[in-house]
């Protein structure tokens, strides 16, 4: 394998393509490895999951799709289709002997972009190039609907920009790390010419998301703009329109959030656990939105796949660890777990849970939410179902509150199609984001049978946190009901999660996920409470203590950046006392169908959400 | 026997692997399409490679049903591993052997899980017999390229 972050395939795409083949079979891999060959890929292959998970994380840009087999002795192959969902967002293919429609489906609402059935034909494999580049497509588009008309100059230059190996390297321009001697060209490109057709995708980094979150609270969650947080973010390359978009992220994410609780505490049934942890995953997974609609629902869902965490909701205390959780994480990881909100005990943290999982997975290892995005992952589960994308792990759970931006464009999607379906409750919590809207994620969780609701819940959350500050508090508070809505901080959430972050942390193998958000949860909480008002202080007190233990290990973990696996299975299980089972509530089916729909990347509906969701 | 008769011995016992199912043509073929200068027995290597990672797996298989109390998940499991592994090769009549002992497994028929690993053997070492004499026939035939 060459250098991870040179584009290869410049301009002959795909050829050069690098693919990571995953598969326990030695008689497989070899085949698998010589097909890919003659499809002049690029390949690595790999004989165990962990492996695999390394090799991912050490060169984050190092690969561009990963090719997994389900049944494999160390880790499921669902697992490792989230974590790399969450932690990296690539393109995932698992492939099977098994074509039960059941397995397939499963596959799929993990976030699988395609699942091949064993034995594996030539064509199908010259043809996994498409996921790689129908996703690059979105994420351009994600960010154009974002930017505005500058963005669609991105479009309109896609191809060549992908010709030319920009895709790959786009990412990372933000960021300026890794590519520098290839796409230095690029970089300047993107950042001297805002308005040229070539957009340099911003990647928001734990850091510069937990700048931004700083940021939007020091200014306050009714007044924030772009121009203001950009100020104050005091990052030199950064644009006012890569704050703008990313601060409309954030806000669907709390919104989600919102969502998520109000889903929750309507369904409170153990069934959509399965679902929720599924949502929670993909809507966490920080990807873009796009990419959420671009999954699909049952790629949403697949995040989680902690059934127990859905039903964890139902637990009101669990919320408050949650909360806490979340709160810690959102601090500490701005993409990674933006839980941020802290919905009411559960709802909040399945909301959580989701944003940030989305959003870390998006961003790479959310992992922050863990607990959170348990709760969140049920009512996401129903909620995100279209939104998928969840890939990664649990991530979102800690985090939530830097995730909005996927989820709330889940939640606009469903709000708009089904507003009866979810009551959003008014418990959202506004997320952080100045508009009252913005609160509505962390609620999500409750009782979600509307999701449409979302836009009502801004009105009502915002009210309870004076601070708009700390974005987690808003999006806990929403969690059904409760907890002083805006202010209460994701930590809520959080602490609906944890119950559920166990169980996805354990059956979705994200550790890494979860440790991250334990940290960051931590981290948040500590944040945060200097923020919050006393009420929300307790409630991250209250929640960051049960997660304390996993947020030393977490945050290990979690910061590094290398913390996989931890013991995040034995901390899932205390945050399973938090996690409100109930919330998980299964999603209506009606619900579910609406989730399940893809909802097109359209500005217009954003627009939409915008108004719902954004005040300013 | 001079080559061009040996080709034709070796085109033959081809086709009749085909035809007596004991190999899926289709995947065969493709195996066989990825031959090339760099792996110019490509398709003899896989086939040694999937009795050798096989005989791992049986012998799991083998220790499992020695227990007092199967574990059939186990069981299970460890034939969908060998069921997918055969299915990289083509074999036709060993998956389907696997199919029926997965079947006894679901329904924790033990005994029925003995018959049914028996003649999974049975067929995979019928393949194994007809394959190597296939190879042996195209090196005879100067089929095979040295590298």
């Amino acid at each position: 394998m060459d250098s991870s972050f040179s584009s290869p395939r410049n301009d002959s795409f795909p050829a050069g393509l690098r693919v990571l083949v995953v598969d326990d079979d030695p008689t497989w891999l070899k085949i698998l490895e010589k097909m890919l060959k003659k499809c002049s890929y690029e390949v690595t292959t790999c004989g165990l999951a962990r492996d695999a998970l390394n090799l991912l994380r050490e060169k984050k840009d190092g690969y561009d799709i990963v090719v997994s087999d389900v049944n494999m002795p160390d880790m499921d192959g669902f697992k490792l289709l989230e974590h790399v969902g969450l932690e990296m967002d690539l393109p995932v293919i698992m492939m099977s002997v098994d074509g039960e429609t059941s397995r397939v489906m499963k596959g799929v609402q993990h976030g699988a972009c395609d699942y091949l059935l064993k034995p594996i034909r030539m064509k199908e494999l010259r043809n996994i190039w498409q996921h790689v580049f129908r996703k690059k497509i979105h994420e351009i588009r994600d960010i154009e609907s974002h930017e505005s008309i500058e963005g669609i100059q991105l479009i309109r230059n896609g191809s060549d920009q992908y010709d030319e190996g920009y895709f790959f390297s786009a990412e990372d321009l933000a960021s300026s790390r890794k590519r520098k001697d290839v796409d230095s060209k690029y970089d300047d490109k993107d950042f001297s010419d805002c308005s040229s057709t070539k957009k340099a995708r911003v990647v928001w980094s734990v850091d510069l998301h937990q700048k931004f979150v700083k940021a939007v609270h020091q200014i306050g969650f009714d007044k924030v703009g772009p121009k203001k947080i950009l100020d104050l973010m005091n990052v030199p390359w950064l644009t006012r329109e890569n704050v703008a978009s990313h601060l409309q992220k954030y806000r669907l994410y709390l919104s989600r959030l919102q969502k998520e609780n109000d889903i929750k505490s309507s369904f409170g049934g153990t069934k959509h656990s399965d679902y929720s942890s599924k949502d929670l995953q993909g809507i966490l997974s920080v990807q873009n939105s796009i990419n959420i609609q671009q999954n699909d629902v049952a790629h949403g869902s697949y995040r989680f796949s902690g059934n127990n965490l859905v039903a964890q909701n139902a637990d009101p205390k669990s919320n408050e660890g949650d909360i806490k959780g979340i709160v810690s994480e959102p601090v500490a990881e701005p993409k990674k777990g933006t839980t941020g909100n802290i919905p009411d005990s559960q709802k909040t943290r399945s909301s959580q849970m989701d944003f940030n999982s989305s959003y870390a997975e998006t961003k790479k290892g959310l992992v922050g939410n863990v607990p959170d995005s348990q709760k969140i992952r049920s009512s996401q589960m129903r909620v995100n179902h279209s939104f998928a994308s969840v890939e990664s792990e649990v991530n979102l759970t800690a985090f939530d509150s830097t995730i909005p931006a996927t989820y709330s464009w889940n939640q606009i999607q469903l709000e708009k199609e089904h507003k009866p379906l979810i009551q959003l409750n008014n418990g959202f919590s506004k997320p952080l984001l100045p508009g009252p809207q913005h609160h509505f994620q962390a609620d999500q969780l409750q009782s979600i049978p509307s999701i449409s609701s979302r836009p009502s819940i801004p009105g009502g959350d915002v009210t309870g946190s004076s601070k708009s500050k700390p974005s987690y508090s808003e999006y806990t508070n929403h969690h059904g009901s409760r907890v002083s809505p805006t202010i209460s901080p994701t930590i809520s959430a959080t602490d609906s999660f944890p119950g559920q972050t166990k169980s996805c942390v354990v059956d979705h193998q994200v550790s890494e996920t979860i440790s991250t958000s334990t940290s960051n949860m931590k981290n948040q909480g500590i944040n945060l409470s200097t923020d919050l008002e006393s009420a929300h202080r307790n409630l991250i007190l209250g929640s960051t203590s049960p997660f304390a233990s996993l947020d030393d290990e977490f945050q290990i973990c979690w910061y590094q950046g290398d913390c996989y696996g931890m013991n995040l299975e034995l901390q899932n299980v205390e945050f399973s006392e938090y996690t409100d089972p109930t919330h998980v509530t299964e999603v209506p089916a009606h619900l579910y169908d609406a989730l399940r729909f893809e909802y097109p990347c359209d500005p217009s509906e954003y627009s939409v959400l915008d108004q719902g969701l954004f005040i300013a | 026997m001079d080559r061009n008769q040996l080709q034709r011995q070796v085109a033959l016992k081809r086709s009749s692997l085909f035809e007596q199912q004991f190999l899926d043509s289709q995947q065969f073929v493709q195996l066989e399409d990825l031959e090339d200068d760099a792996n110019p027995n490509f398709v003899e290597e896989i086939v040694t490679l999937f009795y050798k990672d096989s005989a791992r797996l049986f012998q799991k298989i083998e220790q499992t049903m020695q227990s007092r109390s199967i574990d059939f998940g186990k069981l299970d499991d460890y034939m969908h591993q060998f069921k997918g592994s055969s299915s990289s090769i083509g074999a036709i009549k060993v998956k389907n052997e696997c199919s029926q002992f997965k079947e006894f497994c679901s329904a924790g028929n033990a005994e029925g899980c003995f018959w049914a690993f028996q003649r999974v053997k049975q067929e995979h070492h019928t393949l194994r017999i007809q394959l190597e004499s296939y190879f042996q026939l195209r090196k005879q035939a100067g089929l095979v390229r040295r590298v």
